[in-house]
């Protein structure tokens, strides 16, 4: 097997990126106009590398398929971004941020990528805060924080529940600025679908004009590919619709290795499922785990009577609800990691307590009365009122309540009809979030040479979890402040290259390998919709790749995919024409990744004979159902080798994780 | 919450593409449900054209949380249907009754062009945002600590309520004039009210303004139907800040 190069620099930790940094390579500005760079995807991630390297004078083409970058699902991030910043005087650091991050993703992410996030994360805020970015703010006029999970200090900024919003604009508005100035050129609507390579290089993209249905040749120096996360492989997730994994996918089958794709995070706060006309997830933010306590009844015969309709929520006395997060792991309680707190609710749903009416029976209650009573009695001795009536106080809680949360109680009451200033939320675990993703090294460059890969997108920091309000750390930190430097240090050896040509032999094979999988689609005259074999394929992921997995249910889950897969291709049908905007189309392609994705991520999962983070074998747990990790045999990243259609074939190979300076140990939220 | 079906009729605009002429076509659907989303229900309609050989309805979509800005719907003539404060996205079928007939429509604006059936061209404003809506500020993790100015809670806080425009076009839809304004004086507000953005708030405002106007965007006559439609309440106030701000540039130009 092959050793991966993660190019991690020598040093101390606290030391490595600075002295790092300090002899990277560099392009003179002069030279900077003459070298292209391709950025595919504009969420944080790609908006903010986009901008930062316009600014610096590069020649940069950015990409979406949207039809704005300001539309990137980054936008629907709710709760907030980590920085090490002790604003809040609670004993924060770099180490700290840092560690919490390791120990959040159990042990299962590289040491030396996360000190450097830890260290960048104050200057993403100072960043921001000089663009404009309205985080809340305390009386004084200084910033404000909240907690979030698997964390025992306040480090996390938001705005509202509407942080990534915030965050995306203000990397919108450093783009805009660049488009504005001619230093980026905007392709709206338009779909990568192909990665070229020219000697070995990433020398440009095949992407497709979506209004026209044109096939583009896009040549560059450096590719950078930040399209986001691959949750909708299950087809409900809390993703936008149109996320998908095909950029990476196709990166992936050019040479790039994709790592730990069983890394899947399933977000332990969401809207029930409806139905089965049900299109998407909603996330409540986890930032409502900082006022709500999650519970179910403590008898079974009261979650009975609820899910009858006969019993309702308010109806059943403290002493009979079992507030289980609290019960489990006093230490951290309601703030427990996000796998954590999922496979919590799935336990006692399991175990016949889920209290929503569905054909599931599955729900847990996120309760914010405790809540509303307690802040508002500290509102009314602020007002100067050392009496307040139950009412006063109920009144002044619901007012805080909303100050802090306003948008997304409004958000659940529009989707489920009723008021959760009221009733308590009925919430469940939800696909959310992948850590894996297309292997890099300390550059962030993948095993293409040239080929970048940022954000949600690459598999770096976050182990097999990632914790709360860390997603959008990364994407700035990535795009803003690392990948500046390092893409630089790889275009100095590019000075003398020239325009790369897009009509050379590499450039016409991929263009022909785009349009042969398009015409396929369009003349496969099969009889079923795109979405019917997507929500197949979800199905197959959610059962036997989701929450709880075992070998029996992953070796299924390979073998069924891939019969779904060979019924996919002779089956779909493609309604109207290839020339013209085609959404049947563009989901067909991206199926189609999805498929060999679903594959790969139920062999990852299958090799992976240990319990850590997201990834839960239920063959190793312990006494009390906690993941079992074994470092002995699996402390690596599985990196993923393509090695043609039959997804059986890829191959695996391991980088080794060292940790140096942290100590490995089991997490304990106890 | 007890879920029941509806079955519903529905009128939606058909055009092939920018250059052709569309017309409103009738569509039967039954079993929905109640706790469906509005787009939810066009994708089973959707799913019921292509069983049915049929091309499906083109129509812009992606996050389904409102948040994105990217649904657009102009529903029985209504920006984003009948409801308060909400996308498209978050409407539900709940607010429509068995058997009736809903009118789904494009935005209709000179300076949004229909590309196909209900999917509209709104680029005139990224280029509004790229003419000023920003702070000049280069990424350089050498700006100043954020905690350096403080800002007072109630000028972050309406800041921030301008910010969190969704620019989905829902304003300019609902205007009698297909006036901008709404959209253009949530950035120019949100940078105006906050320190980092008042050092360059004269420039900004005129070039936004500008673009604007040679965007074909109509005029604002102040009938406040915008502020109505809009999914995420920006208040009218951010029009008169505007103007100030406008005035204020104007007479202070060099």
């Amino acid at each position: 097997m092959s050793i991966l190069d993660s190019k991690i620099p020598e040093g101390h930790i606290s030391q490595k990126w600075t002295d790092y940094k300090d002899h990277l390579r560099l392009v003179a500005p002069n030279n900077r106009p003459k070298i292209d760079i391709i950025v595919v995807g504009t969420g944080l991630a790609g908006a903010s590398a986009a901008a930062s390297l316009g600014e610096m004078g590069y020649n940069v083409k950015a990409f979406c398929f949207q039809d704005s970058p300001r539309r990137a699902h980054s936008i629907a991030a709710q709760g907030g971004i980590n920085a090490a910043k002790n604003y809040q005087n609670d004993g924060d650091s770099v180490y700290r941020l840092f560690y919490d991050t390791i120990k959040g993703g159990d042990y299962r992410a590289r040491e030396a990528n996360v000190h450097r996030l830890a260290e960048v994360s104050g200057n993403i805020i100072d960043q921001c805060v000089a663009q404009g970015v309205p985080f809340a703010r305390e009386y004084g006029g200084l910033l404000d924080n909240r907690s979030f999970g698997g964390t025992q200090v306040q480090r996390t900024f938001y705005a509202a529940g509407q942080t990534g919003q915030q965050l995306l604009l203000g990397a919108y508005s450093a783009l805009s600025r660049q488009i504005g100035l001619g230093n980026v050129q905007m392709y709206n609507r338009h779909e990568m679908l192909d990665l070229v390579k020219v000697d070995g290089k990433a020398r440009g993209i095949i992407a497709r004009n979506l209004i026209t249905g044109e096939i583009e040749r896009h040549s560059a120096h450096a590719v950078i590919i930040a399209s986001g996360g691959y949750g909708n492989v299950y087809f409900l997730s809390t993703n936008a619709m149109g996320s998908n994994v095909t950029a990476a996918w196709k990166a992936h089958k050019r040479g790039a290795y994709f790592a730990n794709p069983c890394y899947v995070q399933i977000h332990p706060t969401c809207i029930p499922v409806h139905g089965t006309n049900q299109s998407k997830l909603t996330l409540m933010s986890e930032s409502l785990r900082n006022s709500g306590r999650i519970w179910v009844p403590k008898k079974k015969e009261d979650a009975e009577a609820i899910r009858a309709g006969q019993l309702k929520p308010t109806q059943i006395a403290e002493e009979d609800r079992d507030y289980y997060l609290e019960r489990r792991y006093p230490a951290f309680g309601n703030l427990v990691p996000r796998d954590v707190a999922s496979r919590a609710a799935k336990e006692r749903c399991d175990a016949g307590f889920g209290i929503e009416a569905n054909e599931t029976q599955e729900g847990v209650y996120l309760d914010f009365s405790s809540e509303i009573i307690s802040k508002g009695k500290q509102a009314a001795y602020a007002a100067g009122n050392h009496n307040p009536s139950d009412e006063e106080v109920i009144a002044l809680g619901k007012k805080w309540v909303e100050s802090k949360y306003g948008n997304l109680f409004q958000m659940y009451e529009k989707i489920t009809d009723e008021n959760p200033y009221e009733t308590p939320m009925k919430i469940y675990p939800a696909v959310h979030y992948t850590m894996g993703g297309v292997w890099v090294d300390y550059n962030l460059q993948s095993t293409i040479p040239g080929c970048f890969v940022a954000g949600e997108a690459n598999f770096s920091d976050h182990g097999a979890n990632r914790l709360g309000a860390s997603a959008l750390m990364q994407g700035l930190a990535d795009g803003y402040f690392v990948l500046p430097y390092t893409v630089s240090d790889y275009l100095a050896g590019d000075i003398r290259t020239g325009k790369i040509s897009i009509d050379s032999p590499e450039f016409l094979e991929a263009e022909n390998n785009v349009k042969e999988m398009i015409s396929k689609f369009m003349n496969n005259n099969g009889s079923r919709t795109v979405d019917h074999f997507h929500k197949r394929l979800g199905h197959i992921m959610w059962n036997k790749v989701g929450m709880a997995r075992n070998a029996q249910g992953l070796t299924e889950a390979i073998a069924e995919i891939a019969a779904l897969r060979e019924e996919f291709y002779k089956d779909v049908f493609v309604p109207g024409d290839a020339n013209e905007l085609n959404p049947e189309l563009e989901k067909a392609l991206r199926v189609a990744d999805f498929m060999e994705l679903g594959q790969l991520m139920a062999r990852d999962a299958l090799q992976r004979n240990e319990s850590c983070g997201g990834h839960f074998r239920e063959e190793y747990q312990d006494a009390e159902g906690e993941t079992l990790r074994d470092d002995e045999n699996f402390k690596f990243a599985g990196a993923w080798e393509y090695a043609g259609m039959d997804i059986n074939q890829s191959i695996l190979h391991k980088e080794e994780l060292k940790y140096e300076f942290i100590k490995i140990a089991a997490r304990n939220y106890k | 919450m007890a879920s029941k079906t509806i079955n519903i009729n529905l009128k939606i605009w058909r055009q092939k593409n920018a250059n052709s002429k569309g017309s409103m076509e009738t569509y039967k659907l039954d079993n929905v449900s109640t706790d469906s989303s509005f787009l939810e229900m066009l994708d089973q309609l959707n799913e019921q054209l292509v069983n049915e050989r049929q091309e499906p309805i083109a129509f812009d979509h992606d996050c389904r949380e409102g948040i994105c800005g990217m649904c657009s719907l102009y529903i029985n003539g209504e920006a984003h249907g009948p409801d308060r404060a909400i996308t498209t996205c978050q409407l539900h079928m709940r607010k429509f009754k068995d058997g009736e007939t809903i009118y789904v429509e494009p935005w209709r604006a000179k300076a949004f062009p229909v590309i196909k059936d209900l999917v509209v061209d709104r680029s005139a404003f990224d280029r509004i945002q790229q003419a000023g809506g920003f702070v000049s500020v280069n990424t350089s993790g050498r700006t100043m600590d954020a905690n350096a100015i403080p800002i007072g809670k109630a000028e972050a806080d309406k800041a921030f309520e301008a910010a969190t425009c969704i620019g989905c076009g829902a304003c300019v839809a609902s205007c009698v004039n297909a006036s901008a304004m709404l959209f253009v004086s949530a950035k120019v507000s949100q940078l105006a009210l906050l320190p980092q953005g008042q050092v360059e708030a004269h420039q900004r405002v005129l070039n936004m303004v500008k673009q604007m106007d040679e965007e074909g965007f109509g005029n604002c006559t102040n009938t406040g139907a915008c502020a109505v439609e809009c999914p995420k309440e920006i208040s009218l106030e951010n029009i008169a800040r505007m103007n100030r701000e406008y005035f204020r540039a104007m007479v202070t130009a060099e």
